[in-house]
């Protein structure tokens, strides 16, 4: 062989770097097992229908002044400050945006599930109100969009974190919500156990799977609740430049898949996952309103919160291979 | 470090010696399903992050993992459907992980090709003995699988050294996927004097870089490929070429993204001079007819 010299430029690894102690069947960690999708039982929607529709609108602030501890989170203010531009549009979406959204699932016949983060209701009581009227299903968002849920976030302070959210919703609203949303779908190590400790039923923050699925957590199991990110509205229009028009075209597309997947299969969920301070802007409306006619025209579809989707799915594990596969 | 990769010698697409594929095809077609794992918690390598958030990356990792529980068995669908064989580029530890993806697709003759051990295991900073250790891991882990050892490499994450070509021939490898330079094979330099060919494995029409580094919509991919694939059908008939799509669960398997990759595979397995096969199929036939009169040309230095 030869002696060719290597002309590395990187520093080097020692041999731990070929070691692999997570090696072995199943996941890399405990928190849930693993498990094919098609090899579940297959699920039953209520009046026997094929596909749970769950509209998801994000309602969030956007400080001004970031701390971006411990990281900072996407469609945070990126400008020096004072951030005008963003902080206006980001909060765009609060006056005006979430209110043309609303009428457009009204039109369509959608009942929406409202992920909010607890300091909106706080600065804004009327829309707060307006929420509590409707009684839309509320999922805890963390405080606002300048408290990630990440690693190196204090235990205890991110429990007071998730305490504080959380009573602040259930007064706002009259009810403790069951469901919860981190920022930016980050968590810290200790986010699941401290969310389940805080009375949360099911979490969104996990993009593994297209069904509800058992997650283990200190105290109990949590269900993971399947809240897309590659179709989100964010994702597809802000993020990677995509039109509103193919946005609409991809729900749709999604809608159609799981359909007939369901129809093979049992049934499936399609997320549809909202920004107000995206889908809110008047050059976006028609196509959100376009892509709910479509999905909601179909045979088979079940409109249904986040909790009720969950509370279907749980229905249905009945025995506890099952609920912890 | 070198300004040349010093793989290949630059050798001008027109007038090559006619490339001719079994039963008079114009065009070989591959499809190589990325069959991936990522740790969640992988020991950090000093030239490159693994995950852009600190521990637990949720993201970043749970997408990949939808792959796997969702998107494999909705992809190795649609293959059977039109009669194509995947070529795996496979982590190899998921034959531990999860070897009920492993069984489907042995059950299915797929090729299997190495795509190192796990893919949050960079090469960058191995020495050379680290680096063949840890090919020879993968190769001999496929072989406890399949019965066979691999013929191809794709590395990690797309991590290279400059010798991990000339390690991969030297443990026995024929061909790789880590070259994005023709539309066809071509003969490539390894130290150790070996037969070893480029596969072309297209970067442009990988559903990963399409959809994260590109940022293209589902169905303008599929015109993409149904392009891509006009074009080189038609210089097939001068001299056959290759078209490769690789794919990941977790990208192309997606709700929204998948119809537009069926009706693409429906319109080339609809063409009647189409050689559908694997990537180690078309090394083998090109060693076996073509790579000879190919070393001829390139040597001759022949004007373009």
């Amino acid at each position: 062989m030869s002696t060719q010299s290597v002309t590395s430029p990187h520093p080097p690894v020692d041999d731990g770097y070929l070691d692999y102690p997570a090696h072995r069947y199943g996941m890399d960690h405990d928190r849930y097992a693993w498990s094919m999708l098609t090899d579940r039982k297959p699920v039953v929607w209520p009046d026997g229908k094929k596909l749970a529709v769950w509209v998801n609108l994000s309602l969030e602030h956007f400080p001004l002044n970031p701390a971006g501890k411990p990281v900072k989170l996407p469609g945070g203010m990126s400008m020096p400050y004072p951030d005008l531009r963003h902080y206006t549009l980001r909060d765009y979406g609060n006056r005006v945006g979430v209110y043309r959204l609303l009428e457009a699932f009204d039109k369509a016949g959608v009942r929406p599930t409202l992920a909010i983060n607890a300091l909106l209701v706080e600065r804004y009581p009327q829309l707060a109100g307006l929420i509590r009227e409707r009684s839309n299903d509320v999922i805890a968002h963390s405080w606002s969009m300048d408290t990630a849920h990440a690693g190196g976030l204090d235990e205890v302070a991110e429990a007071e974190l998730i305490k504080c959210s959380i009573d602040t919703l259930t007064t706002a609203f009259g009810r403790t919500p069951s469901g919860w949303l981190s920022p930016g779908k980050l968590e810290s190590p200790n986010t699941p156990d401290l969310i389940k400790a805080a009375g949360i039923e099911y979490f969104c923050d996990w993009v593994n799977d297209d069904m509800p699925y058992a997650f283990h957590t200190k105290h109990g199991d949590l269900t993971a609740m399947p809240l897309s990110t590659e179709i989100e509205d964010r994702s597809v229009v802000v993020e990677n430049f995509q039109s509103e028009q193919s946005w609409a075209e991809q729900v749709m597309d999604a809608c159609d898949l799981l359909l007939a997947e369901a129809n093979e299969q049992g049934g499936r969920i399609l997320s549809i996952p909202l920004h107000a301070w995206v889908m809110g802007q008047p050059h976006r409306i028609k196509h959100v309103e376009a892509a709910l006619a479509y999905v909601m025209s179909k045979p088979g579809v079940w409109n249904a919160s986040a909790g009720e989707i969950c509370a279907a799915w749980r229905g249905q594990q009945t025995d506890d291979a099952n609920i912890n596969a | 470090m070198k300004d040349d990769p010093g793989y290949y010698d630059y050798w001008p697409y027109s007038n090559r010696p006619k490339i001719t594929w079994p039963n008079g095809a114009k065009l070989a077609f591959w499809v190589a399903p990325n069959i991936e794992f990522y740790e969640l918690n992988p020991p950090k390598n000093p030239s490159r992050a693994a995950w852009p958030h600190p521990y637990p990356a949720v993201p970043g990792y749970s997408i990949r993992d939808y792959g796997n529980r969702v998107g494999h068995m909705r992809q190795t669908k649609l293959l059977d459907k039109y009669g194509i064989r995947g070529s795996i580029s496979l982590s190899t530890a998921l034959c531990t992980h999860h070897p009920e993806i492993i069984d489907m697709c042995r059950e299915r003759d797929w090729e299997f090709f190495t795509h190192g051990i796990y893919n949050t295991r960079y090469t960058y900073g191995m020495t050379e003995a680290q680096e063949r250790a840890m090919i020879l891991e993968s190769m001999e882990t496929i072989e406890r699988a399949v019965g066979k050892l691999p013929a191809g490499y794709l590395a990690p994450a797309l991590s290279h050294s400059e010798v991990t070509i000339d390690l991969f021939a030297e443990l026995g490898g024929t061909y790789t996927c880590d070259l994005f330079h023709d539309d066809q094979p071509t003969p490539v330099h390894v130290r150790s004097g070996r037969r070893f060919v480029s596969v072309p494995y297209s970067l442009e029409l990988n559903d990963t870089i399409v959809y994260v580094v590109n940022k293209i919509e589902p169905r303008r991919y599929g015109r993409m490929i149904k392009d891509s694939f006009d074009r080189l059908y038609a210089e097939g008939s001068t001299s056959g070429t290759v078209m490769c799509i690789p794919t990941h669960n977790y990208q192309v398997s997606c709700p929204h993204r998948l119809s537009a990759f069926e009706e693409a595979l429906e319109y080339i397995t609809g063409h009647p001079d189409v050689w559908v096969t694997t990537g180690r199929e078309i090394a083998d036939y090109y060693l076996a007819h073509h790579y000879d009169a190919a070393l001829a040309d390139i040597k001759s230095g022949r004007k373009a």
